[in-house]
């Protein structure tokens, strides 16, 4: 194995992270590139962070910037919570990914072209100029400024890999596209990565599940031909190693946040003694979770594809009705559509979970770009008061805890639960410890099984579905059941009895009970953890969700330059722990990062008196660490001013001066 | 097992303490009598049975049916229908919609109900009236209709929910009136059919569409306005029983048994199994035509809810019962010391 000879002509730094990004074509396969390098990494026991980046159209013109797909990889022999800002390395498998990417990356940074694409055609793609007088489009890679700012290194690797395969017996279709492995050897070499992973995988999916050993042969041949390139080519000056991170010892595999979210489902099923039944409509991002769902049919998980997100979302209720766990997945129009039938779920008290994997809105968006902007709607988006659990998982491996929380809620409190994610956390991949499924705690879920018949007077309206426990839990009576028929639906209830009830006062009690039956959830709710200072200091970053990593990090950053800085991060929305109002007493000022104009910092406001104010990014990209680094500075010397928002650099807007021109 | 046997249920066993509040006189009581009726006679328990609606004045059903019921909301009822059955398809289980609930805001639902072919009974109530909301036109309201809000007439074209049904590849099709003496019979066969089973009712909305379907209940008229189906039977109709329906090209004609040489040979048979037949049958309208009531489709298909087990049943064969850890470990695992 190339990987094990380490006997190199060429020395080796030493770093504690690296940032890589692979971009190409959408047809080029960067993804299964990044994936694979991320795969290896972790085995290596780095600790990694991942950020896909994939454009809405399937297969956009080839060639074009619209069509460039990009994968990044944060690897560290430190412990990371994030993708990384500034990419090291770039992969750019053709102008348009050059030119999509190139700005990303730190200067000095290490830039692999496709040298072979870097043609008239589609440099004119990428939408390069032709210079007046000139036949040659314009080409960045001959340009000095590029030169003297990045380490460009020009690689024919559409050649070299065409020229690895010439006795393959494959296609020139075929060879073509086995040059993403071809890449990635490459960056093996680079940074000194074993090969074993990836030729596993190559054999196995290949191989082994496709019957085709020929394509496996060729994909590893060109995968070894891009490593022996790096080491025969003398093309970098140095290769890189990055050591293992002292993470916490156990088991561990990659997840992204969609499957841990999926594997969680499955889990809070088995642990609660019931059927996952997982109703949805594909939508992006959140079609995975009914792709790592639908084949897990042998734990007895139905998946039913509904014809539309309502329809979805009314099967999910339905489900819960007839006794068994109704999830219903989508992200924000999807959310849109759901809002009357979550309504109806509020008002028959039965338990539902609901995923929405956030993406920029409004509308349709942005489909494949991460955003937050769905929180109102999470919390408020529906007709009348009409409350439920509000949960943001923080990380990728944090939706597998998230979603067991949720359908413990949901079962035991019978209450409907929305489960926010994002785009980022959902493509996302990062460690996840595996753990031991006799070490989870199981879900006690009842029902009633009082029998009218056997102990009542045989009066049909002897069961009474709206009586409440200590926690205002109403019982959860399932048809199949003698004794307990009762009728459910959306018009008001009487307290008690569930008979139809337009009576003025008991809807007050009744809009109340829902609120408070939310509301007392909150003793499941870990209190509000304060990571710095417990007792309070200068400034509170507080964050929700999928910005929790950059935020950890730039905190840590100010606090070893010992400012007076501390991080807490929600993962209940609904109810909010029932410290946060303590916490946020005990700092003179609150930073709230979010990936929307406000709306974490607009209920921090009404719910706390706190003049918080906001970093508001909505560009469909995650924070960088250096945009809450450069907000806690604005924060600290008190040049914040009036802006209710501080804007990151990158994304300093004036609308007078950009849409009126004034 | 002792052999004491089951309490056999009357159908007054399957009503509720609630107070029923439609208008006096509307089509609605004669069908939740029929209802009623037809659960005490296929022996079903109130515990195994659910009645789902949507909204509208046919959707307060569930309120009086004391079995288990969900009163949902509007156009949605298939959703919940198809939910429950997934999850429990031992269940005796009832759609109950209307013209505006099942064809307008929840047409498309409908329409993915019948071709999945979920194990229900479906049954649209149609008085061809927006009732609930106080009388707008409906989709099924015919053109040029004076509403509220069609005071100039309704432009809309109408909608047959029949042949809407049998091209969303219902596997059971029919139709009856809220008088009719058929009525109970339709709905045991609905409820005895294995599949979706659509049912339209021509039910009477005695305040804000009074007597739209007089031609086809009214007691002096209704014989010659309205053709009982019967399969293998010849199609004749007629208070004289000398009407019939023949078939010229591919074109349906009304001739009189007896005039011109026709005898009863040269008639249509009904074929409940043939779908072509029934197309052309959902498309007979008064007053050219006589209406068809009764069964005009059936045929045996898998049920979705069956199909989806006989997936999970095959998936445990092939892969063991799911085991948690295998799927923890699954894919690539590394150990840190």
């Amino acid at each position: 194995m190339p990987a094990d000879d380490h006997a190199t002509t060429r020395p080796a730094d030493t770093l504690t992270s690296a940032v890589v990004r692979f971009a190409g074509d959408s047809g080029d396969g960067m993804q299964l590139a990044g994936t694979q390098f991320t795969d290896t990494s972790a085995i290596l026991g780095n600790d990694v962070a991942t950020l896909p980046d994939y454009p809405a159209e399937i297969r956009a013109p080839a060639g074009t910037v619209a069509g460039v797909s990009g994968f990044q990889i944060n690897f560290a022999a430190q412990q990371i919570f994030t993708p990384g800002d500034q990419v090291n390395a770039l992969v750019a498998m053709n102008p348009a990914a050059f030119k999509a990417h190139i700005d990303d990356v730190e200067p000095g940074g290490t830039v692999i072209v496709n040298d072979t694409e870097f043609s008239k055609t589609n440099l004119k793609k990428a939408g390069y100029p032709t210079p007046d007088g000139s036949k040659e489009p314009y080409n960045p890679l001959d340009d000095e400024a590029y030169n003297l700012k990045y380490k460009i290194l020009r690689v024919p690797i559409t050649k070299l890999n065409q020229e690895a395969l010439k006795d393959s017996g494959m296609s020139p279709k075929d060879v073509n596209r086995c040059k993403n492995m071809y890449a990635l050897g490459l960056v093996y070499w680079l940074y000194d990565r074993p090969l074993d992973t990836t030729i596993r995988h190559l054999t196995e999916v290949f191989a082994e599940k496709k019957g085709r050993p020929e394509v496996a042969d060729a994909n590893i041949a060109a995968l070894k031909a891009g490593y022996f390139m790096g080491e025969t080519a003398e093309l970098f000056p140095v290769r890189y190693r990055v050591a293992p991170a002292p993470i916490q010892p156990g088991k561990y595999r990659k997840v992204t946040g969609n499957e841990a979210l999926a594997m969680g489902l499955v889990t809070a099923a088995e642990l609660a003694k019931k059927k996952l039944h997982y109703c949805t409509y594909p939508i992006t991002p959140a079609s995975d979770i009914l792709h790592y769902l639908a084949p897990q049919k042998h734990f007895g998980v139905r998946t039913f594809q509904a014809e539309d997100e309502i329809a979805a979302v009314c099967a999910a209720i339905g489900v819960g009705f007839a006794g068994q766990l109704g999830v219903t997945g989508t992200s924000g129009p999807g959310l849109a559509l759901k809002g009357e039938a979550i309504g109806l779920a509020v008002m028959t008290e039965l338990p539902l979970v609901i995923i929405d994997v956030q993406r920029g809105g409004p509308s349709t968006g942005l489909p494949t770009k991460t955003e937050q902007s769905d929180l109102w709607q999470a919390l408020l988006g529906r007709n009348g008061d009409c409350p439920t659990v509000v949960i943001a998982p923080q990380s990728p491996a944090d939706c597998f805890r998230g979603a067991i929380e949720a359908c413990r809620i949901a079962l035991t409190r019978m209450v409907p639960v929305l489960l926010l994610t994002d785009g980022y956390i959902a493509n996302g991949s990062e460690p996840w410890r595996v753990p031991k499924a006799s070490e989870l705690e199981p879900i006690e879920v009842r029902h009633t099984t009082a029998n009218r018949d056997r102990d009542g007077a045989g009066d049909a309206s002897h069961f009474l579905p709206y009586t409440r426990d200590a926690n205002l839990t109403r019982p959860w009576a399932v048809p199949g059941n003698p004794g307990t028929e009762h009728r459910l639906g959306g018009l008001e209830k009487q307290n008690n009895t569930g008979s139809v009830s337009y009576d003025p006062a008991n809807h007050q009690l009744m809009t109340r009970i829902r609120a408070e039956k939310v509301a007392r959830v909150v003793d499941l709710v870990p209190d509000l953890d304060v990571h710095g200072d417990p007792d309070g200091g200068d400034l509170l970053v507080l964050g929700w969700g999928g910005p929790f990593g950059s935020i950890r990090t730039a905190v840590d950053q100010a606090r070893a330059e010992g400012r007076s800085v501390s991080a807490a991060h929600l993962r209940y929305l609904n109810p909010m722990p029932k410290n946060l109002g303590d916490v946020l007493k005990r700092f003179d000022r609150v930073l709230i990062p979010e990936l929307n104009n406000g709306q974490l910092r607009l209920l921090i406001r009404g719910r706390y008196l706190c003049d918080a104010r906001g970093l508001n990014k909505i560009q469909g990209k995650p924070f960088l660490i250096e945009e809450i680094a450069q907000a806690i500075d604005l924060m600290l010397s008190g040049d914040w001013g009036d802006a209710e928002a501080l804007y990151p650099q990158a994304g300093g807007v004036d609308v007078n001066a950009q849409a009126l021109g004034v | 097992m002792p052999d004491t046997p089951l309490p056999t249920l009357k159908a007054k066993d399957f009503a509720t303490d609630q107070d029923v509040r439609w208008c006096p006189g509307c089509g609605d009581y004669a069908i939740l009598m029929a209802v009623q009726r037809v659960c005490a006679k296929i022996g079903a328990t109130r515990e195994n049975t659910v009645f789902v609606s949507g909204i509208g004045c046919s959707s307060r059903f569930p309120y009086y049916m004391d079995t288990y019921g969900f009163h949902s909301i509007h156009g949605r009822a298939p959703g919940f229908v198809t939910g429950i059955k997934i999850a429990n398809p031992d269940l005796d289980v009832w759609m109950v919609t209307g013209d505006g609930d099942g064809l307008s805001i929840g047409g498309n639902h409908l329409m993915h109900l019948l071709r999945r072919n979920v194990n229900v009974n479906a049954l649209l109530f149609n008085n061809r009236i927006y009732g609930l909301t106080k009388g707008q036109y409906s989709p099924t309201s015919e053109p040029g209709k004076k509403t509220k809000s069609s005071p100039m007439g309704s432009l809309d074209f109408p909608i047959n929910p029949l042949s809407l049904a049998i091209a969303a590849e219902a596997s059971f099709v029919a139709r009856a009136t809220d008088k009719d003496r058929i009525l109970v019979e339709v709905l045991e066969r609905a409820a005895a059919h294995r599949g979706a089973s659509f049912v339209e009712v021509y039910q009477n909305c005695n305040i804000f569409n009074d007597g739209a379907f007089d031609f086809a209940t009214g007691k002096d008229v209704r014989e010659d306005n309205v053709l009982y189906l019967n399969h293998g039977k010849p199609m004749i109709y007629g208070k004289d029983s000398d009407k019939g329906i023949r078939l010229v090209g591919c074109r349906p004609e009304v001739v009189t048994l007896g005039e011109g040489g026709v005898s009863e040979d040269d008639l249509l048979f009904h074929d409940e199994t043939n779908k072509t037949m029934a197309m052309m049958l959902a498309g007979l309208h008064h007053p050219a035509f006589p209406e068809p009531m009764g069964v005009l489709y059936r045929e045996e298909r898998p049920t979705y809810e069956d199909q989806l087990h006989a997936q999970l049943g095959v998936a445990v064969e092939k892969r063991g019962a799911g085991d948690l850890d295998a799927l923890f470990n699954a894919g690539d695992t590394y150990e840190v010391a």
